[in-house]
């Protein structure tokens, strides 16, 4: 049967509907979008005018020193530059190994095989907060303390149960007689992995490392306890400088989240398509 | 390679042939592959996590080795503490409201942008999803602002639509607090679900739904007798980490409140950041940790048997 199409069922006079649909839609969008358009307008205004009225327009012009401020000061581009170190290495670690462990337990059948990949998922079910405390003293006796490697590897860790049941999926999936045929040619194992089947996984792949920038981009709370120097700190404690004790400098607060912002909505627009395909498995279309 | 491997394992009579070096081969290839990340998951997640049962039983201060041997003398006196009782109590409302408020709303959303033809689709799909890409700091402090107790954003909000409205501080009102962290939590996760939701309903033949249209059902019946059971593995998926995901809040109730006023937006996850960690108690935190992870595991196996039950049933009928 043959789906009817948009302007044929307005003509029908599903009209109320249509309209019913759209005033929704766009009410949550004011509800979404709001909270970031008070942050962006208060990073435009001075902290003065902001206490006193928190949700209007700049009265005395557009006050871009905010983030001038925050874009010539050498702490933001320092924890700029340790966000990117966390991030890359979590996103390729995790997927380096993530899609080994995948490839042994999807395609190779070995004693153990079950209970390892059981073991692992296991992982799955640790919310960060149960964690943190052994993951802390364990970072420590390895005297990873103040390292970024103190982060980034309990990370992967974590993200690691995640990744494996993506790609394992989707390894799964590739024909057999693509591998018995590489191997017939005289491949190894290792070379079918190379080859053959990473490049064929190029859509998950780009997904599982999505998901993992997103994550390691957005560290906070490990960051927080494993990092006591601030100089190694990642974009998401680096705010923490500008809340004084007594006062806070509000204006460039939210400054500096807009430009928190800006590289995730960018980042969000490029691969939306890999991230949607991450979380569902591949079954979304359009 | 797998020559070094045979020497060292095989007696000295033992031959090598064809079967033994390709067994030999397979294994050098599964360890090879498999146990750098092991190792890692290992190091950094499995071990140390079941060090914290035995962490747990010691009252520590994090410097040193624990010493002083508590037994359970941590668990006692966390069940009787009454800030740890409200996080719980906390934790278990917010996973309440997830269930009954977030995900009908999420399947909603996901009924009306997820497929058909509106124009504009993507568009909403976008504006409703990104608030999950933000940091969750970023979120936090975004919505403190929102809830200023003057003149924020949600205070304008209901200000202008409800008459007679007096601005009220969001965050510092014992009742509303709990009330307010979750609206943020909603703001920020539901597009998740609504995607996952969208997945799920690629799964739902629209035959069927014509089908039963045609028949004579209002789109009221199709949702309940169709379109939601068809969808019902990826209801429980939702379900599930809905459930975990309520249970692990703590960065943005930490930064918007540190849990107060007077505790009362304690999660269970800041209860042990404020007294485990912070408090030098880490012996008494890994207490808090084996119980939040215990009501975890209770959930988990309910949660399988669940679904082995459904998917048994609907395997057989």
């Amino acid at each position: 049967m043959q789906e009817t199409s948009f302007i044929q069922r307005v003509r029908a006079g599903q009209l109320l509907v249509v309209g019913f649909k759209y005033t929704v839609l766009i009410i949550l969008c004011l509800i979404m979008m709001g909270p970031v358009a008070t942050a962006v307008l208060g990073s435009m205004r001075t902290t003065g005018e902001f206490l006193s009225k928190p949700f209007g327009l700049p009265t005395n012009g557009i006050h871009w020193e905010h983030y001038t401020d925050i874009l010539k000061s050498y702490s933001f581009w320092n924890s700029a530059k340790n966000s990117l170190l966390i991030t890359a290495g979590v996103a390729s670690l995790n997927v380096i190994l993530g899609s080994m462990l995948a490839f042994v337990f999807s395609r190779v059948s070995f004693w153990g095989r079950t209970i390892l990949f059981n073991i692992l998922s296991v992982g799955l079910l640790f919310p960060t907060v149960v964690a943190i405390l052994p993951i802390f003293i364990q970072v420590r006796k390895l005297e990873l303390i103040n390292s970024l490697w103190g982060v980034i590897l309990p990370t992967v860790a974590f993200g690691l149960p995640t990744t494996v049941v993506i790609l394992r999926a989707f390894f799964v999936a590739i024909p057999r007689e693509l591998e018995d045929a590489s191997y017939i040619d005289g491949c190894s194992p290792i070379g079918f992995f190379r080859y053959i089947l990473m490049p064929m996984s190029r859509p998950a792949l780009a997904a599982v490392i999505t998901l993992q920038i997103i994550a390691g981009w957005n560290e906070y709370f490990l960051s927080l306890v494993v990092l006591a120097d601030s100089n190694k700190w990642p974009l998401t404690l680096g705010i923490m400088q500008f809340q004084g004790q007594y006062i806070t400098d509000w204006s460039r607060v939210m400054a500096y989240v807009v430009i928190l912002i800006i590289p995730a909505v960018i980042f969000y627009l490029f691969t939306e398509k890999y991230i949607v395909t991450g979380l569902t498995g591949g079954e979304l279309k359009g | 390679m797998s020559a070094i491997l045979s020497r060292v394992l095989l007696r000295p009579d033992q031959r090598i042939d064809s079967k033994l070096r390709k067994r030999l081969n397979k294994a050098l290839l599964v360890v090879m592959f498999a146990a750098p990340g092991m190792l890692v998951f290992s190091i950094f997640l499995l071990i140390p996590v079941s060090q914290s049962v035995q962490y747990s039983r010691y009252k520590w201060n994090g410097f040193g080795e624990p010493e002083n041997y508590q037994e359970w003398g941590n668990y006692e006196r966390l069940v009787e503490h009454k800030v740890f009782q409200g996080a719980v109590k906390h934790s278990f409302t917010i996973m309440g409201l997830s269930l009954t408020i977030q995900l009908p709303i999420a399947m909603l959303l996901a009924l009306l942008v997820g497929r058909g033809t509106l124009p504009g689709r993507r568009f909403f799909r976008m504006m409703l999803f990104i608030p999950y890409v933000f940091s969750e700091i970023v979120t936090a402090l975004i919505w403190l602002y929102v809830f200023h107790p003057r003149d924020g954003l949600a205070n304008l909000a209901f200000d202008t639509l409800v008459p007679g409205f007096k601005p009220m501080p969001w965050l510092a009102d014992r009742d509303v607090v709990l009330y307010a962290i979750f609206a943020v939590l909603i703001w920020k996760y539901f597009g998740f679900y609504m995607i996952l939701y969208m997945a799920g309903l690629q799964g739902v033949p629209k035959d069927l739904e014509e089908a039963a249209r045609v028949d004579g059902a209002n789109w009221l019946q199709v949702l309940q007798k169709i379109t939601l059971p068809l969808m019902g593995s990826t209801i429980r998926l939702t379900i599930f980490l809905s459930v975990l995901g309520s249970f692990q809040q703590f960065a943005i109730v930490w930064v918007m409140t540190q849990g107060g006023p007077v505790s009362s937006s304690e999660t269970i996850a800041t209860y042990l950041y404020k007294y485990g960690i912070k408090g030098f108690n880490l012996g008494y935190g890994s207490a808090v940790a084996v119980v939040l992870f215990l009501i975890t595991v209770v959930f988990s196996i309910g949660h399988q048997r669940m679904i082995m039950h459904q998917d048994y049933m609907e395997y057989t009928s």
